[in-house]
């Protein structure tokens, strides 16, 4: 399972965003996007994820142009879930899980006992089990995402992609959803490239980094190697010291500078 | 934190290319003359320009005075009028539901004076111009607000699809009960003509001194709107924060278009897309600015029902095209326009 | 796993509701009751057991001339025109992720209506049968242009929305100038009548133009739930889920223009019932189109068999056309549903 981009030219009609862009997705491992506002990361995830057709240039899926495969083919190895999804009034989250079967359906098979267990399995996979008959739109935000990403799981493919996922999630919501893709990845072996917004997250959770900044890649590699103060410097438009995070032992980045030192904080009577 | 570079606010090009106001206004003075004279002129007969000018001031009762002064004008002078009032309500409507398809007829004015009129005339047996008019305007007042009354309820307030959308509840309702009235009363047809399509036919100058009072009410409030108009287009929240009453200014806003357009259609019948059409192309000239805005849109709208009308009676001559078809007519490709450009907010 | 009545014709039923079949069978029977009591009713009254044995084909009993040849086809009219509406209005709601999606709201039944009339004014010898044909085209091209008007990078269910009942309200005002120009009275005010929408003098003719249309395209909606379903979940994600989005999208508003087409040829534009159908149909087995698509044509059949009773007697002896009692049903259950907030359009 190989996820290529080649020489890729990406726009939305206007002035190409991303222009000349080389990347290749490891298999097996979590990818991370990352980049401040306005670097292309949305916009190269939905390439990937054949959301957006490139102006120029390719995106490969094992060796062949995704252009050139069905829409059914591409939901069969990759499931790409986008940002903020909307479900429909009164759809219960086994409804909307059900939806992820699509691909594999024909247009008069009955719905299969591949189907059911692809289901159950997703269903189990992200803790949602007991949710099944509750609409989707009375859950909390946290227990959304993961009917969301119950759904996605249930086209059961090596490859998922996932368009910040923890965006508009309190911080609870927020770890338990990484800790979830975490254990897909671990536990299956998935594939996983996701953006994400927050760079400390991003360290935490990724086996590679992909920063951007308009529209090109500046780095690339495990966050050790490369989240250093000049690439936050580049990226991110911030100065940055870079601690060790006491849990992971890996990268954590803090601002550097503020007016909230004490030793600079006005005198207050 | 990062500081993501942030997008500039777009000034409007519209206000850089901006036509000065009094320009506009003169040379659409200058229009409305020349169209006012060709209306005057032309039509099933053409009566020569000397002719037309002593009509008005030497009048000695020959067919071609008749026709001019008494046939004509109050035509042309009614349409004018009709189609001033259209352009500005249109302008207050896409202003107050930030829509640029908003029409005045979505708050249901044309039906619910068809209700009226129709009613009026098929249940109480009225017929006098004198009755009609303040009948027509009353049930175009009742409609509009009963539909900004039903859209600004619950929690979401008077947003743009609740208009909208009670607009096309009520009014299919009014058209219901038109239809269900026509079928009642079959000869009921004849009167209900004209309150089916707009038309000039038959305009006068009692119908005009009727309407004109509440012409005048909706243009003077219209004129005292101006500003917290334009405050609301910022949006409604920005607008409360800097102080304008919002849900005051746009119920205020919903009487004049209902004065105004109900007005015109107690006049002349509906005679749509005027109200679409006119404020698209006034914006285009002027720019934003509520008051050289309003302004151009009335005499841009004058032009154009003087206009339509002038095609309306030559075009299939000595038939009568109904003056709404022509407006229709030269309205949709100004709204194919505007989608095309992508003048459309979600 | 779930069983019910029709569920042959749809293919893998996603795991829904287990009150599907419950509703189903409830509706079905509402249905066939009114069905049999509303053909009792009207100048001669027919007892319901009589009606049963008129309709087995029991010549001898009272009143089976009227109920079998007069009020049969009318009925079984008035369930097409409402499957067909209803269906229609569930592929649109589907369509545009817009809950007040409905034929005559997005310029659909307005552009079968033009079709039409015109059709019916220009050619008057062409027979009924090619009628349904002339107004899905009509239907066809209104909502091209209302789609093409609101594309703007894909489309959005407001927006939609309110470009449809701008092509409507143009539209129909055309259709009306034209109509008010029309010198036979007769002519007109019978235009006038199918204008409200109805099923007044629906014999076997009319049945048979209309009804193989519903029993081809019926199926094919049916096949397409799948993709509705996942459409409603918005277009990155049925992209992902490896729906090709356009393609479907054009499919599915092919087959709500031709539906709605069909039953504007035959009865004119009635109204609210391709709203209020699927709405209903939700509250009772939730968003699944697939039990969403049953109820619904069920519901649609059903209510337009009781307004057209209601029609028929209400103001006896004079048949006032079914639109106005759907549309004096239909507006204050839309207005109700937009008070009480429950039109959430996207």
């Amino acid at each position: 399972m190989t996820l290529d981009a080649h020489d890729l030219v990406l726009g939305y009609g206007g002035a190409p965003v991303i222009e000349g862009l080389n990347l290749q997705i490891t298999h097996g491992q979590i990818t991370v996007l990352v980049g401040a506002n306005a670097s292309g990361k949305s916009t190269l995830l939905r390439a990937l994820g054949r959301l957006l057709r490139p102006q120029a240039g390719d995106v490969l899926l094992d060796g062949k142009a995704i252009a050139s495969l069905s829409t059914r083919e591409v939901a069969r190895r990759l499931a790409i879930l986008p940002q903020g999804p909307v479900a429909p009034e009164a759809l219960t989250v086994r409804q909307l899980v059900a939806q992820g079967r699509y691909a594999h359906q024909r247009l008069l098979r009955r719905w299969s006992a591949d189907d059911e267990a692809s289901l159950a399995s997703a269903l189990e996979a992200t803790g949602t089990s007991d949710l099944a008959s509750r609409p989707v739109d009375e859950l909390s935000g946290g227990q959304r995402q993961r009917a969301w990403i119950a759904m996605a799981l249930a086209q059961q493919t090596d490859l998922l992609l996932l368009d910040e996922p923890t965006t508009y999630l309190d911080l609870a919501h927020q770890v338990a959803i990484l800790e979830l893709i975490a254990q897909l990845n671990a536990r299956d072996g998935r594939t996983i490239v996701m953006v994400l917004h927050d760079l400390n997250q991003a360290a935490r959770y990724a086996d590679h980094i992909v920063a951007l900044r308009q529209g090109a890649i500046v780095a690339a590699g495990p966050p050790p190697q490369i989240i250093t103060e000049a690439m936050v410097r580049t990226v991110f438009d911030v100065d940055v010291r870079i601690i060790e995070d006491p849990v992971t032992a890996g990268p954590l980045c803090v601002p550097a500078t503020t007016l909230r030192t004490p030793a600079l904080q006005p005198h207050r009577p | 934190m990062s500081s993501s570079p942030s997008t500039p606010i777009e000034i409007t090009r519209a206000a850089e290319r901006a036509l000065p106001g009094p320009f506009v206004l003169m040379l659409g003075a200058a229009a409305l003359a020349v169209v006012a004279g060709a209306g005057l002129m032309l039509g099933a007969s053409t009566v020569s320009a000397p002719q037309v000018v002593s009509a008005l001031t030497a009048f000695d009762g020959s067919p071609e005075h008749v026709t001019v002064a008494d046939v004509r004008l109050p035509r042309v002078v009614v349409g004018a009028v009709v189609g001033a009032s259209l352009g500005v309500a249109g302008a207050l409507m896409q202003a107050i539901t930030r829509n640029p398809l908003a029409e005045p007829s979505l708050l249901g004015v044309s039906w619910g004076a068809a209700l009226a009129a129709v009613g009026g005339q098929v249940v109480a047996g009225i017929g006098t111009t004198a009755a009609l008019v303040p009948l027509a305007i009353g049930g175009a007042a009742i409609a509009g607000l009963v539909i900004v009354v039903l859209a600004a309820t619950g929690r979401a307030g008077l947003t743009p699809e609740r208009l909208i959308v009670a607009g096309a509840a009520v009014s299919g309702l009014l058209a219901a009960l038109v239809q269900g009235l026509l079928v009642l009363d079959s000869e009921s047809l004849e009167v209900a003509r004209r309150w089916l399509a707009g038309s000039l036919t038959g305009a006068s100058w009692d119908a005009l001194a009727a309407a004109a009072p509440y012409l005048v009410a909706g243009t003077v409030l219209s004129a005292c709107l101006i500003r917290p108009l334009s405050t609301l287009a910022l949006g409604d929240d920005v607008a409360r924060g800097l102080g304008v009453r919002t849900g005051l200014t746009k119920g205020a806003a919903a009487v004049a278009v209902v004065a105004l357009a109900g007005g015109s259609v107690a006049l002349a019948g509906p005679i749509i897309l005027v109200g679409l059409a006119v404020p698209h192309a006034a914006r285009a000239l002027v720019g934003r600015d509520l008051a050289p805005l309003l302004m151009t849109c009335a005499v841009l709208g004058a032009v154009l029902v003087i206009l339509s009308d002038i095609v309306a009676r030559i075009a299939v001559a000595p038939e009568e095209l109904p003056v709404g078809v022509m407006t229709a007519l030269v309205g949709a490709p100004v709204l194919l326009h505007v989608a095309r450009r992508g003048v459309m907010s979600g | 796993m779930i069983s019910g009545v029709r569920i042959r014709l749809f293919p893998a039923p996603a795991p829904g509701t287990a009150r599907t079949p419950l509703v189903l069978i409830t509706t079905s029977l509402v249905g066939l009751a009114a069905f049999v009591v509303t053909l009792g009713l009207g100048e001669v009254t027919v007892t319901p057991v009589d009606v049963v044995r008129a309709l087995i084909g029991q010549t001898g009993a009272d009143g089976a001339f009227v109920v079998t040849e007069l009020r049969l086809p009318r009925a079984l009219v008035a369930c097409c025109v409402g499957a067909g509406l209803a269906a229609a209005g569930v592929v649109l709601q589907g369509l545009t992720r817009n809950a007040l999606a409905a034929p005559e709201l997005l310029g659909v039944s307005a552009g079968a209506y033009a079709a039409a009339i015109f059709v019916i004014v220009l050619l008057p010898d062409l027979p009924i049968s090619v009628l349904p044909a002339c107004a899905f085209a009509g239907a066809l091209a209104a909502s091209a242009v209302v789609y093409g008007l609101s594309w703007r990078r894909g489309t959005s269910g407001s927006r939609l929305l309110l470009v449809g009942i701008a092509v409507t309200t143009v539209g129909y005002a055309v259709v009306l100038g034209v109509v008010s120009t029309i010198d036979e009275l007769i002519h007109a005010s019978q235009l006038v009548t199918f204008m409200a929408g109805s099923v007044y003098g629906r014999g076997w003719p009319e049945l048979g133009a209309v009804a193989p249309w519903l029993a081809v395209l019926l199926p094919l909606v049916a096949l397409s739930t799948r993709d509705l379903d996942a459409l409603a979940l918005g277009d990155p994600v049925a992209r992902g889920l490896g729906v090709r989005v356009e393609a479907a999208r054009l499919r599915l508003l092919v087959l709500a223009a031709a539906l709605a087409g069909c039953a504007v040829a035959v009865a004119g534009p009635v109204g609210f019932v391709g709203l209020m159908s699927p709405h209903i149909a939700r509250r009772l087995v939730g968003g699944a189109h697939g039990p969403l698509l049953a109820t619904s044509v069920l519901l649609g059949a059903t209510i337009m068999l009781i307004a057209d009773a209601l029609a028929r007697l209400a103001f006896a002896p004079v048949d006032v056309p079914v639109g106005v009692v759907t549309a004096i049903v239909g507006a204050p259950y839309l207005l109700w549903l937009l008070v009480r907030g429950r039109t959430n359009p996207e």
